[in-house]
């Protein structure tokens, strides 16, 4: 039980990181996405859409393959370390966080985006109006992300290990103690990772409801 | 944002700066409590970290020979004659041993009650139609059950009562449980399984029934030379009277869960 809370703490960590990894990468995106036409355009957005529903466990076997010391990037040695479940958990995100927040800029774009440029902004000029104005779209993108790697556990049980103080989550603590019997610790865990996903909701939601 | 990316960096630099092992271990072992309670006299011992990566016995070998682990810790004598006789390991070591049981429901409707004959139980099993929880992971465990049915000159796959559920013997004591199943545990588990409902401990003694525990040491090549000398050092150990002793004082609720006993196996 002494474990509880690092589990709590190393589980937020991990995923935390891995939103932010994915922010970085998907954010960007989404808005080249949404203002942009580019050649190959559609070709990416029709990519980044069926990623959305990435098996984990697919995630996991692929990054485990990659990671292993015979894999193409086993040099690394990052395999059963923390920066593997982050790795695993930034794939995951990205496709969800570039695809909500396009959806939210581009929804935007459409309704503003005529006004923006007969006022003179150019697109580039005009983004961060529409980032602004799609806060609430973007910030459930940003949710939407975080939820799905916080409550993962086929990649990370993979590519992590489940290693005692190192890779142990949340998530995989509590299949390891269903796995030993041990109810209580698990239906533990899993209350807490309800509470969080609850708490995320409702800060998003607060975040909207301010804008409003 | 910046202080759990913070908190990340305390979480783990601890344990990347320190001498680490990666110790592949059957389930049993780790799952018990038995590695958690003898690990650290040996970190504080020669502050070398080891981390468990707690797995069957085919993947923890498989892990082994794909270079990422640095030691191993496994209960298949056949499986590991096979890692042995492909050039993975140079030194096998039996460092603790005990039984496997097959447990079922009080009512025992496959009427396996006094049996001291593992192969004579499954017969029974059979003709009883009793459901049987097979682990279907490549696991020690389930390795030795394949083996205990081609004794008995039955196959039971395919049959109605016979469910593979491919997963760890935690998983297949709590289908066991809810199913009212037979399955074939290590005592190390069940001994520390806290969901056992019904279940009761049916057939154990027969010598077929024996668990034997063995450390491999891993041919040099793929791991950095420190970690394999530090893999060395975890093996001796588990041989040496410090964990030896220690692994005969571990008990749950006053039971002992391994025996310890060193033998070298060619």
């Amino acid at each position: 039980m002494g474990e509880f809370l690092p589990i709590v703490l190393r589980s937020l960590a991990v995923s935390l990181s891995a939103t932010a990894c994915a922010t970085v990468l998907g954010l960007p995106l989404a808005a080249i996405l949404a203002l942009g036409r580019w050649p190959g355009r559609p070709l990416v957005l029709v990519m980044v859409h069926s990623l959305l529903g990435l098996p984990p466990v697919v995630v996991g076997l692929v990054l485990y393959l990659l990671l292993s010391r015979g894999g193409a990037f086993g040099g690394l040695g990052w395999l059963y370390t923390p920066e593997a479940m982050v790795l695993a958990q930034t794939v995951l995100a990205t496709p969800i966080i570039a695809a909500l927040a396009h959806r939210a800029i581009e929804a935007r774009w459409h309704d503003y985006g005529r006004a923006l440029q007969a006022s003179g902004a150019s697109r580039l000029r005009a983004l961060p109006h529409l980032m602004r104005m799609a806060k609430g779209g973007i910030a459930t993108a940003l949710l939407a992300g975080f939820g799905r790697t916080v409550s993962e556990v086929g990649a990370v049980l993979i590519v992590g290990g489940n290693i005692a103080g190192v890779t142990r989550t949340m998530t995989t603590t509590i299949t390891l103690e269903t796995g030993k019997g041990n109810f209580d610790l698990a239906l533990a865990l899993g209350l807490v990772l309800v509470g969080i996903s609850i708490t995320a909701s409702a800060v998003v939601l607060i975040i909207g409801g301010e804008r409003q | 944002m910046r202080a759990f990316l913070a908190i990340l960096l305390l979480l783990t630099a601890g344990v990347a700066r320190a001498e680490t092992v990666v110790l592949a271990s059957t389930t049993s072992l780790d799952n018990s409590g038995l590695l958690a309670r003898i690990l650290p006299l040996f970190t504080a011992r020669t502050g070398i970290a080891v981390q468990v990566l707690a797995q069957g016995t085919g993947q923890a070998l498989a892990t082994a020979a794909r270079g990422d682990a640095d030691l191993v810790l496994v209960h298949d004598p056949e499986a590991e004659a096979a890692f042995m006789a492909a050039g993975h390991g140079v030194k096998r070591v039996e460092i603790a041993w005990n039984d496997f049981i097959l447990v079922g429901p009080k009512s025992d409707p496959a009427r396996l009650g006094g049996l001291a004959d593992a192969v004579v139980a499954l017969h029974k099993v059979a003709e009883n139609k009793a459901p049987f929880i097979s682990r279907g992971d490549k696991s020690g465990t389930d390795a030795l059950e394949k083996r205990l049915w081609r004794e008995a000159g039955i196959n039971p796959a395919g049959a109605s009562w016979y469910k593979d559920i491919g997963g760890g013997m935690g998983a297949a004591l709590n289908v066991a449980a809810a199913t009212d199943g037979v399955t074939l545990t290590d005592r190390g588990t069940w001994l520390s399984f806290a969901n056992r409902r019904d279940l009761v401990e049916q057939v154990h003694g027969d010598p077929r029934l024996l668990n034997r525990y063995r450390v491999i040491e891993l041919a040099p090549g793929r791991q950095p030379a420190g970690r394999m000398a530090a893999a060395h050092k975890l093996a001796e150990w588990l041989a040496g009277a410090e964990a030896q002793a220690a692994i005969g004082a571990f008990t749950i609720g006053g039971m002992a869960l391994f025996n310890p006993g060193v033998k070298d196996i060619p």
